[in-house]
């Protein structure tokens, strides 16, 4: 018998195509905001044992990516090479006692409300989609409707592998590691590839959430609203923000707290619904979003509304129509997201809703909330305690450029900042305004790994190596 | 922390009771007409297995777990036992040493108790340039896709037809219905692989134990990444879930996903003064 000397059972080995690895016709990873567009090359993950292996030999940069839902180019990386995580998806430990949970980072938030629900437990941070990893839920360090009570996502995080392109893997959490840690969540993948993270689930025994919509016009009704819910854990509020005059910053206060009465923790069930097409670019207009908006409101026709309703539609009212990004058609969608601090929130939030209607520019979502003060262990994290309002856009680079630059501009002024994850935009005078702790961030970046969104902001000035061989 | 995803090389794993509706939610709990399975797979690393063995965990089944790579067991393992597998043994093993069959055979049956389903994914694609230029090649291909499964089933095919009970699901292939220049290696290995486990159906089938070819189309998993066209590929979910439904039935011969059933009929039928023009 002749014994195979390395006939095993290796699944791993990329099997050759003609040219390059992308399979021929391949679309580009896309973000969600489908801007800006560029090339990548596309590797799979499948275990952890694979990273750093995975980028040898890559000479323009390397960035772990996940499901693309960030809008801009945070997961984005031209003419680099993106490893793709989500083939990375275990489960690795469970204790249904504390709801300590750990898993590697491909996993997506709703594998682990799939798993998590029937067991009772629910995330401690859910940002308004489900279709997001794990690991670019730390990388961005996102924050969810209960802000103001449980701070970011990185904050339920208790520790995580850390993987380096040199292959050193370090072992990180408040005490081991810290400086790393802080670094990585809200790192924005800079910092190494993170393997395996464990998270703190939270209990709930009914997937129902008690939920009020209440009417408001104008920012102190909303105002006076978050004040009153300062007790509920998720607030969030929709604007409509294409009205001037009396129906200036009207919108609807939405506010819920997991239901204490028991009953069945089922699994959902599977979206079934896929945007089918791309709609034309003039789909979206001033009239178009401006009756939708109208409808929105009319919709809740009383002045509040209570009711019991499934988490699903609470949380994720749009993940159940698949890549309803496309809605916005082949332009794609600019989102444009501040935090303001208290001291100016309120007239930055007027100014800058006045400067949107004015504009014409539609917004189809605009979602205002007040975010807390729960602090974030993330270095670079993005809430601050203030409002926050996020809007989207079609793209249509004359008009939606111009406005974007004035809001940013704006921001800063009102000593507010933005979001990477929804930015595709924003100068590097202003990302350095935003966040001044960025050069101390800079020394935690793996030397290997860049991004669209770096390259953008900081650029030139700390140059990515090329990796090994 | 309690379990390290990238520990040391699992010998044995230890045993986690709990009852499998305790923890048995999941998709397949329902749908699970049997009570819980004791379920050993061989290959367990390949993307096809593992999207199986995350169903057969998460309706609380009984499982043994055999792969060459400790880590990648290791993580594969710690995955079925979190989402409520009854039990999970696991050993590591390169099965082309067909000597170590029988302990390695004999241990799983005594961890799980018995044996309702061994299910065999061990495979290689290879490279079919490689071999093309020399044997050497081949013989790997041919050694972990036809050698080791024919020993390793003639051992489970008496072991299970003294007991007139069990199924043995074999993965096959579609590219062993007809060679074909891009991979007539593989494909090779597939058919004698496939003709094999039907003639074994026809003698123990009468025995009481449930044979079963199964045969994939190409499937979205790392064995295929960077395949050209592999972006069409069969999601290995949706794989998956077919493939528990058939061995849970004990089928026969299964084409995953089914229209390759059709597409294959088509193909045989080329008449081969065309065929060996075609470029496939």
């Amino acid at each position: 018998m002749v014994m195979p000397s390395s006939a095993e059972l290796d699944f791993n080995t990329p099997q050759p195509t003609e040219a390059g690895a992308k399979p021929a016709g391949a679309p580009p990873f896309e973000s969600w905001g489908r801007y800006p567009e560029y090339n990548a090359d596309l590797k799979q993950l499948h275990w952890q044992g694979d990273y750093p292996k995975v980028i040898d030999g890559v000479h323009h940069g390397a960035l772990a990516v996940g499901m693309g839902r960030s809008y801009g180019d945070v997961c984005l990386l031209k003419d680099g090479t993106l490893v793709q995580t989500t083939s990375m998806n275990r489960l690795l430990d469970f204790d249904p006692v504390t709801g300590l949970l750990t898993a590697e980072a491909g996993i997506t938030l709703a594998q682990i409300l799939d798993f998590a629900v029937p067991r009772g437990y629910f995330l401690p941070v859910t940002p308004g989609t489900k279709y997001v990893t794990l690991g670019g839920a730390i990388a961005n360090d996102i924050h969810g409707k209960n802000h103001h009570h449980a701070g970011t996502f990185g904050r339920h995080i208790t520790q995580f592998e850390l993987v380096r392109s040199n292959g050193e893997r370090m072992h990180c959490s408040p005490s081991s590691n810290p400086d790393y840690f802080g670094a990585t969540i809200a790192g924005m993948g800079l910092t190494g590839v993170i393997t395996w993270a464990q998270l703190r689930l939270k209990p709930i025994v009914s997937r129902m959430i008690d939920y009020q919509g209440i009417q408001f016009h104008g920012i102190d009704e909303f105002l006076d609203l978050t004040r009153q819910a300062e007790n509920i854990e998720y607030t969030v509020s929709w604007v409509d923000v294409t009205s001037t005059g009396k129906n200036f910053c009207r919108g609807i206060f939405m506010q819920g707290d997991h239901s204490k009465v028991p009953a069945p923790l089922t699994v959902s069930g599977k979206p079934k619904l896929t945007f089918p097409i791309e709609l034309p670019g003039f789909a979206l207009n001033g009239a178009t979003v401006g009756a939708f908006n109208s409808v929105f409101f009319n919709k809740q026709m009383k002045k509040r509304v209570n009711t019991l309703q499934d988490y699903e539609p609470f949380f994720y009212p749009l993940d159940a129509v698949l890549k309803w990004n496309r809605m916005y058609g082949k332009g794609g969608l600019l989102q444009f997201q501040y935090a303001i601090p208290w001291e100016h929130a309120r007239e930055g939030t007027i100014a800058i809703l006045q400067a949107v209607a004015k504009s014409g520019l539609a917004s189809f979502l605009a979602v205002l909330k007040a975010f807390g003060d729960v602090p974030s262990p993330g270095m670079m994290s993005f809430p601050k305690p203030g409002i926050t309002l996020a809007l989207d856009f079609p793209i249509k680079p004359e008009k939606s450029f111009a406005l974007f630059d004035r809001l940013a501009e704006m921001t800063n002024e009102f000593g507010g900042r933005l979001y990477p994850a929804k930015d595709a935009r924003m100068t590097s005078t202003q990302f350095q305004a935003f966040y001044p702790q960025w050069e101390k961030f800079a020394r935690y970046k793996d030397p290997a790994l860049t991004s669209g969104f770096w390259e953008r902001v900081v650029g030139g000035q700390l140059g990515v190596r090329g990796v090994g061989k | 922390m309690s379990t390290q995803p990238k520990g040391p090389a699992v010998e044995e794993q230890t045993l986690v009771t709990r009852t499998p509706r305790e923890a048995g939610v999941g998709e397949g709990a329902a749908a699970q007409p049997y009570g819980p399975r004791r379920i050993l797979v061989l290959g367990a690393t390949s993307g096809i297995a593992e999207a199986c063995i995350r169903l057969w965990a998460n309706r609380g089944d009984s499982l043994y777990l055999v792969a060459r790579n400790a880590d990648k067991l290791a993580a594969v393992a710690a995955d079925a036992k979190t989402r409520g597998a009854s039990h999970v043994g696991s050993a590591v093993a390169n099965l082309d040493d067909t000597s170590a069959h029988p302990e390695v055979l004999a241990h799983a049956i005594n961890s799980l108790g018995g044996l309702d389903v061994a299910f065999l994914a061990l495979g290689v694609l290879g490279d079919q340039v490689d071999a093309e230029k020399g044997f050497t090649a081949a013989d790997q291909v041919l050694h972990t896709n036809f050698v080791a499964p024919v020993s390793l089933l003639t051992w489970l095919a008496n072991y299970t037809a003294q007991r007139h009970a069990g199924t043995l699901a074999v993965l096959s292939s579609v590219a062993g219905e007809r060679g074909r220049k891009s991979n007539y290696v593989y494909g090779s290995s597939k058919a004698g692989l496939t003709a094999f486990v039907d003639g074994l159906r026809n003698r123990i089938d009468r025995e009481g134990v449930k044979v079963m070819t199964i045969k994939p189309g190409p499937v979205k998993t790392a064995m295929t990444e960077g395949m050209k066209g592999s972006g069409k590929f069969a999601d290995v979910e949706a794989v998956a879930a077919s493939l528990v439904k058939a061995i849970d039935r004990g089928d026969d011969v299964v084409y995953v996903p089914g229209i390759w059933r059709v597409i294959m009929a088509v193909i045989r039928v080329i008449p081969e003064r065309v065929f060996k023009k075609m470029n496939l």
